[in-house]
């Protein structure tokens, strides 16, 4: 669906963000960005949405055109919604950007919401949500246009593990459901571990790609005390470690 | 309530120990006047000083909207351009940092008109503020929903007016307020100025007329009526702020 080719991003003052980056991306993947902060993840994943351009290398779309607006969701380590709008309001933005009126969107505002476990919270201010949930409107306002393409930078790191762990378990829900390719930045190897079908380590000064691991994992409730997803944990963590170690500049 | 109770205690308190000491110690009326003295001057005249106020006020709120209009384009077309943003920039600066009493004559021999010029004056104390919070509400929101706008392809207008301009709302509240009350310094000391001019009907041409004829409770009666007006300025545009904030569900 995307092809990476041999990207480079170098930003005005010196830091090689990314080198020699190459990717391919299917739909329907589920692919995590791991590494330590610094390595360019979000830079990776800007570029994938179209905010930046690269200096080197290219990546095409499978039709050619990059995709339009609401064909990319996004979302980040914050919720960064709307302060003064409510949770349904925040949900309608991408609608509205898009010039859909609001009577027409609001059947599929309540849809995300509800595809959230927020159905009832739809008037809603920010403030009055808890953290997660806040982080659950983030994801039905990137859901809402039905995207095929759902890029995540870090959006469970700020919260606390219990939360995380539930919203981990909703998140592969939604992707089995609405079979959107999500790529998901996180610094966590648990994380990327759990969530992931494809695991990208990447190292840092400069950015860039060290390998790939694949996960069989059945994804499920049961997976956080499955072997086998121990067992990948400290495969990942040996192969970080390694890749850290061998990278120039390493902590 | 104790809010509201204990300062009023302390001021009836304040008020009472000035008359008493006022009369313990014999001191004239031409000299220090008790504030008995000063309410019987208010009674004497009362429809000169509050005329001479109302004239103050029309200015003061005359500065205020034009203040607030100009503020608010200025920090709106610094938001657009970086080039304005340097045109702008420096020049509100200059005007904050240069004494009114220092261009207040220039002012008004350039202007010529009485009252346009008095607006004149007091729109150049009042500017800052307004412009300067506006500014800093437009820059508020995060770079990730500014991002988020542009992934939905919302252009810089839209951005304006759907995030920038809103996020701005308690900023320029803010701004607004301060401005407020620095109207109306402005008007009195452009009117001070201009008093010698012949041209001014407002408190400070009472309080300089009172001064000549050494009429000091008088004196003190203008000054009070406008410690007031500048009192219920400021809590009358907190309040209103309070209201709008509300009305949008800020708080
Ligand atoms: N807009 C920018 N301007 C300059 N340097 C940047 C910018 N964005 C990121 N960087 C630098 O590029 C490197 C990679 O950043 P980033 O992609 O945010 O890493 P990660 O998301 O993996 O933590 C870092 O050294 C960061 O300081
Ligand atoms: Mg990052």
């Amino acid at each position: 669906m995307l092809t990476i080719s041999q990207v480079g991003r170098r930003f005005p003052g010196g830091t090689e963000a990314l080198r020699d980056v190459s990717l391919t991306l299917a739909r329907g993947d589920f692919l995590a960005l791991l590494g330590p902060s610094g390595c360019g993840k979000s830079t990776l994943l800007r570029l994938i949405a179209g905010l930046d351009q690269p200096d080197s290398g290219h990546l095409r779309w499978d039709d050619g055109r990059p995709p339009a607006a609401g064909d990319i969701g996004y979302v980040f380590q914050d919720a960064t919604l709307i302060p003064w709008a409510s949770a349904a309001e925040n949900v309608y933005l991408p609608l509205r950007l898009r010039g859909i009126p609001r009577d027409q969107a609001q059947a599929d505002v309540h849809a995300a919401l509800a595809k959230v476990g927020l159905a009832g919270f739809e008037a809603a201010r920010p403030r009055q949500l808890s953290g997660g949930m806040r982080m659950r409107v983030s994801i039905a306002r990137a859901l809402v246009t039905r995207p095929a393409v759902l890029l995540m930078d870090e959006p469970f790191a700020a919260l606390d593990e219990f939360t995380r762990n539930r919203l981990q378990l909703d998140l592969l829900g939604l992707w089995r459901d609405s079979g959107c390719m999500i790529v998901f930045v996180t610094h966590s190897i648990y994380e990327a571990a759990f969530l992931a079908r494809r695991i990208v380590l990447m190292t840092p000064r400069p950015g860039r790609i060290d390998q790939e691991m694949q996960s069989s994992l059945a994804h499920g409730p049961e997976t956080r005390l499955d072997p086998a997803y121990a067992a990948l944990v400290a495969q990942i963590t040996r192969a970080m470690e390694q890749a850290l170690e061998s990278a120039p500049g390493s902590p | 309530m104790n809010t509201a109770l204990l300062p009023s205690l302390f001021a009836a308190l304040a008020i009472a120990i000035w008359e008493i000491a006022v009369r313990a110690t014999g001191v004239p009326d031409y000299l220090v006047p008790g504030p008995i003295a000063i309410v019987r001057a208010f009674v004497a005249d009362p429809t000169g000083l509050l005329v001479s106020l109302g004239s103050t006020l029309v200015v003061t709120f005359a500065a205020l909207l034009v203040a607030s209009t100009l503020g608010v384009l200025m920090a709106m077309a610094m938001a657009a351009s970086r080039l304005a943003e340097a045109a702008i920039q420096p020049w509100a600066v200059v005007l904050q940092v240069t004494p009114l009493p220092a261009i207040a004559p220039l002012i008004i021999i350039w202007v010529g008109d009485p009252f346009t010029s008095l607006v004149v004056c007091a729109t150049v104390v009042a500017f800052f503020p307004v412009f300067a919070n506006t500014a800093t509400g437009l820059a508020s929101p995060p770079p990730e929903l500014a991002d988020l706008f542009r992934l939905y392809g919302a252009g810089r207008l839209r951005t304006l007016v759907l995030l920038r301009l809103p996020a701005a709302l308690p900023y320029f509240l803010t701004g607004l307020r301060i401005s407020g009350g620095l109207a109306l310094v402005g008007a009195v000391v452009a009117e001070f100025v201009a008093g010698s001019g012949g041209f001014a009907s407002g408190l400070a041409y009472r309080i300089l007329e009172a001064g000549y004829r050494l009429q000091v409770p008088r004196m003190f009666a203008a000054l009070v009526l406008l410690s007031l007006a500048g009192v219920a300025i400021n809590s009358g545009l907190a309040v209103l702020g309070r209201i709008i904030l509300r009305w949008r569900g800020d708080a």
